[in-house]
């Protein structure tokens, strides 16, 4: 084995990685890549375009659209509208859960697409897409239809809305589109924002039944990867907070249509739905605050501030027991891993939210987390909201809608008063507040934005670190490396990782791959004796 | 699973329901990867380029390199000149491969982009270094199936690259078609056997089967290096496998270089299989080695000592065109009855050539290309099989019915093994029929009643 070199400081190792590219890149890329302090967060470039040819994670604005926020609702029928591949991809790849045998329709495992061929988009794909919707209600009923653009739908200039109004119509169910052409935005993102507006216009608020619960929840930014969205239900459950919807997992078209009902929105990924959060504030007055379920102690955390929300001494003893009850069952396994992974590294990129959530996990259990940075996060995700307004809207902001939003005439029935904001904020209670992924992280570490595959090699040659945390694109590359790689999208079809339960297996599973016995095993003997 | 899914098959003319084929774009960036110092690129929305590479590394368990144009809504209004511009410059200084392989997406063709033209500017810009090659397919999404864009891929290189320099070698061209890196590894075994010497494109072995060495190599050692590919156009034949897959570079590399091909099945079974060993037989003019024919009566004698297991078994043979002609011969050779045959590509010659294979055996299979797998499951209702035959995806058809699964074909995104050990040639075959009759043996087992739980099969 060969001795290794010393360790470059984290800014000898920005410099290297900056010089590598030429001119215009270099300089830009130089934005994405800084050397963090806690204390005063600096300015990162976020959210913007990847340079052509650049290695990227990201995927598109459909992506984020159709697979993220809106491919988790399960009994409404999804139409993408374009060629194949966009419906195909999308289809049971991510992992979205949701529970059968309900006697709710459930059409998770199915993939409906216009399928477009040439002469579609040559003479125009509207006719073809209403038929499809007209054959989806009448094999299957859905609650609801939801049509998908795709790029070429947007060039060749098919209204999908217009095709969803003549639609619901017709058929007297809610049908409603969404302009969400790959190409538009930067990354994912723009497709969240997009799939917010739709949800927001066309279904919250659609079922005006009362909620009849005095802890009545909605949960906003999670989307049941691997079941995370069933224990977090588990915990709720056992506290006696009645959860009306999680935006998106596990979730069927009514509970969100009676959502505007709840007294209180928790949001998880800030980044993919906090759009949701601002506006159902704006119009029903509902308020929110962000919570974060992965990890043990950032479970009971989250769990406290929720009951401190309702302010009812049952509750709140209620929680008190099942959060003692459940972090029993955790710290045996927590301490036990921690004595073999205290003081290792780990390396997360990937996402809008996750990159700083499971830093929590990584904590638990004495690790630190050396280098993270997200793939399609904004700067408010890096450097807190506090920046919110200093953000620069660019073209490609621009584009995507932004919905102002007034105060429903009937319905906005603010759940506290500004006079009760202001007191609860006097002891410290943060409200529609999110400090980022920066304030957490150490300083010195590395924060990195749009990560590409040239800089992830060469932060992976470099230092080395226990375990890397990416989705699959990258998976193979880094396990190649002798690193292994945990992928915080699909959870490498493990899972869940939210709540108590999820510490636990979070635990046990990032134990299993640093310890892996193969991993000592990769040089034949033959090789090691010449050395 | 599968609840909502009606028995009674209704006309659909619009909407497609769970696919059996996916875009061109993912068999052009496949087809790129069997070429040495490749990388593929995708013109299109970054979207394309996650999508692909995350399926193929789905499916291969293996790093996936590929580069994309990373369209904005700007480029899809002013073309993406200056997105594949800068992605060459990106891309040379970068990651330095000797061969650049783009191909389109349904955006930048409906933007109606011109990368010949585009090339040539980069060129002249220097921003493809000198002796580096570019070369590139059109691969519209609304046009064929992933099959087509493997098939425009590989013509591509032909098109760029292949030569006659006026002398014929003795060396024949092997087009495999859309296979496993073991199966090419395979083929040239049993090309090799026979003397010849042979040039493979693509060839995907040593690069997404790579071992685990402790480093990541950007550009595998293995695929079929520029030189070979230069060279396809003096070889003496061309072995097109795979009508659908393989035929169209076949015939530009006759058209084109005076190369002349025949024109075969994936060597899948016994009698594809021993088609494709007459070729190498005429080709090289020497008698089939014997260990080659050790190999295939080791196959026969499997079937015949199992015949019991596969006689009258009904099958659903479902995905890509090439795969399941030759699975459906196949299984028909083993006695069992495909009565359901589906290929989510198009193409009547699949219907009638499927029919054809079935028309003494099961003259009623229903058969169908541009189907789906919601109409598969609807025709499996009405009328059950022991087995179904093909991708992953239908296993949630496997789960609903209560039928086992074997298998075949791309993609494979739970179960590991088909990268490393082959179903091409007679030892792949016997694989097959191996794990065809261990599926059928499993479920034998699991259904019977204690008394009749047998020590021996």
């Amino acid at each position: 084995m060969s001795e290794r070199e010393p360790i470059p400081s984290p800014e000898a190792f920005r410099d290297e990685v900056v010089k590598s590219y030429s001119g215009k890149v270099a300089k830009k890329r130089a934005k994405h890549i800084l050397v963090n302090d806690p204390e005063v967060p600096a300015e990162i470039e976020a959210n913007v375009r990847t340079i052509p040819g650049i290695i990227s994670q990201r995927g598109c604005c459909y992506a984020g659209c159709k697979g993220v926020v809106m491919g988790p609702i399960k009994d409404m029928v999804h139409i993408v509208h374009g060629p194949i591949g966009c419906s195909y991809y999308a289809w049971l790849s991510r992992r979205n859960q949701a529970a059968t045998g309900d006697g709710i329709a459930n059409f998770i495992h199915y993939a409906f697409s216009t399928d477009m061929q040439e002469e579609d988009i040559v003479f125009g794909g509207e006719k073809k897409l209403a038929q499809a919707c007209r054959e989806a209600y009448a094999l299957l009923k859905p609650t609801a239809i939801g049509l998908y653009s795709t790029c070429p739908v947007g060039l060749i200039g098919d209204d999908v809305h217009a095709v969803a109004r003549q639609m619901k119509e017709e058929l007297g169910i809610n049908v409603f589109g969404f302009s969400c052409e790959g190409y538009k935005g930067v990354s994912q993102s723009a497709g969240h924002h997009i799939a917010n507006n739709g949800l927001f216009k066309n279904v919250v608020g659609e079922n005006d039944t009362p909620v009849d619960h005095p802890f009545s929840i909605n949960l906003l930014g999670e989307y049941n990867i691997g079941g995370d969205a069933f224990e977090i239900e588990r915990i709720l459950d056992l506290c006696g907070i009645h959860l009306v919807a999680t935006f998106s997992g596990n979730v069927k078209y009514d509970d969100i249509a009676q959502s505007h009902n709840a007294k209180l929105n928790v949001v998880m990924c800030h980044r993919s739905i906090n759009y949701m959060a601002e506006m159902m504030e704006s119009k029903f007055g509902i308020p929110w605050f962000k919570v974060n379920f992965i990890g043990a102690d950032s479970t009971a955390k989250s769990l406290r501030k929720i009951a401190e929300y309702f302010g009812n001494e049952d509750l709140t003893a209620r929680v008190e027991e099942v959060i003692a009850d459940e972090l029993a069952k955790v710290v045996s396994v927590r301490a036990d891993v921690a004595s073999r992974l205290s003081g290792k590294t780990a390396m997360l990129f990937v996402g809008g939210s996750r990159a700083h959530h499971y830093q929590d996990l990584f904590s638990e259990v004495g690790m630190t987390s050396v280098a993270a940075g997200y793939e399609f996060a904004h700067r408010d995700d890096y450097e807190g909201r506090r920046v919110l307004p200093s953000i620069k809207v660019d073209a490609d902001t621009r584009n995507i809608e932004e919905l102002h939003i007034t105060a429903d005439d009937t319905r906005y029935a603010p759940r506290r008063t500004p006079e009760e904001i202001a007191a609860a904020e006097k002891r410290g209670f943060n409200w529609r507040d999110y400090d980022g992924m920066m304030s957490q992280m150490k300083k010195g570490t590395l924060v990195i934005d749009d990560i590409s595959h040239f800089e992830m090699e060469k932060l992976i040659a470099t230092y080395k670190p226990d375990i890397f945390c990416s989705g699959i694109k990258d998976k193979y590359v880094v396990e190649k490396m002798g690193v292994p790689c945990k992928q915080l999208h699909s959870y490498d079809y493990g899972g869940p990782y939210a709540g108590f339960i999820g510490a636990t297996n979070f635990y046990q599973e990032i134990d299993r791959m640093i310890g892996k016995r193969i991993s000592k095993l990769i040089t034949p003997p033959w090789k090691k004796q010449s050395a | 699973m599968l609840d909502s899914t009606p028995s009674t098959v209704a006309d659909r003319v619009a909407l497609k329901i769970n696919p059996a084929k996916t875009c061109q774009p993912v068999g052009a960036v496949y087809a790129a990867l069997g070429v040495h110092g490749c990388l593929p690129h995708s013109h299109g929305s970054q979207g394309c380029c996650a999508y692909h590479r995350s399926h193929l590394t789905r499916h291969f368990k293996e790093p996936v390199m590929a580069s994309t144009s990373s369209f904005t809504e700007g480029s899809s209004v002013f073309g993406g000149m200056a997105n594949l511009t800068q992605a060459f410059s990106t891309i040379f200084e970068m990651y330095d491969p000797d061969i650049v392989a783009v191909h389109t997406t349904c955006l930048s063709e409906v933007i109606g982009d011109d990368i010949p033209t585009i090339i040539s500017k980069a060129r002249e810009e220097g921003r493809i270094p000198e002796g580096k090659v570019v070369v590139h397919c059109n691969t519209p999404s609304f046009v064929g199936s992933h099959v087509t864009g493997f098939s425009a891929m590989v013509k591509g290189f032909v098109k760029y690259l292949s030569e006659n320099t006026g002398t014929r070698s003795t060396a024949i061209n092997i087009l495999p078609g859309w296979v496993e890196p073991s199966d090419m590894t395979e083929l040239k075994r049993m090309v090799a056997a026979f003397g010849l010497p042979s040039i493979m494109l693509p060839d995907t072995s040593s690069v997404l089967d790579a071992p685990a060495t402790g480093e990541h190599a950007f550009f595998p050692k293995g695929g079929t290096t520029l030189p070979e590919i230069k060279a396809m156009g003096d070889a003496k034949a061309t072995l097109s496998l795979g009508t659908w897959a393989s035929l169209e570079a076949a015939t530009l590399l006759e058209t084109s270089c005076g190369v002349p091909f025949q024109e075969l099945d994936l060597p899948i079974g016994l009698a594809a299989t021993d088609r494709f060993i007459e070729s190498l037989r005429g080709l090289a003019g020497v008698d089939v080695p014997a260990q080659i024919e050790d190999e295939r009566g080791r196959l026969v004698d499997v079937i015949s000592d199992m015949h019991q297991y596969l006689s009258g078994r009904k099958v659903a043979i479902y995905g890509d065109p090439d795969h399941v002609i030759a699975l459906t011969e196949f299984c028909r050779d083993m006695d069992m009855k495909p009565v359901h045959v589906l290929t989510g590509s198009v193409g009547n010659a699949f219907e009638t050539r499927i029919k054809d294979l079935l028309a003494d055996s099961v003259p009623d299979a229903n058969v169908k290309a541009q189907g789906d797998l919601f109409l598969l499951h609807q025709w499996i209702k009405n009328e059950p099989v022991d087995l179904l035959l093909g991708t992953t995806y239908g296993k949630f058809i496997g789960r609903a019915e209560d039928i086992p699964l074997v298998r075949v074909g791309w993609p494979i995104l739970d179960r590991v093994g088909h990268s490393y050990f082959p179903t091409v040639g007679y030892l792949g075959s016997l694989r097959l029929a191996v794990e065809i009759i261990s599926a059928i043996q499993e479920r034998q087992d699991r259904d019977a009643p204690d008394h009749a739980f047998e020590l021996v099969l």
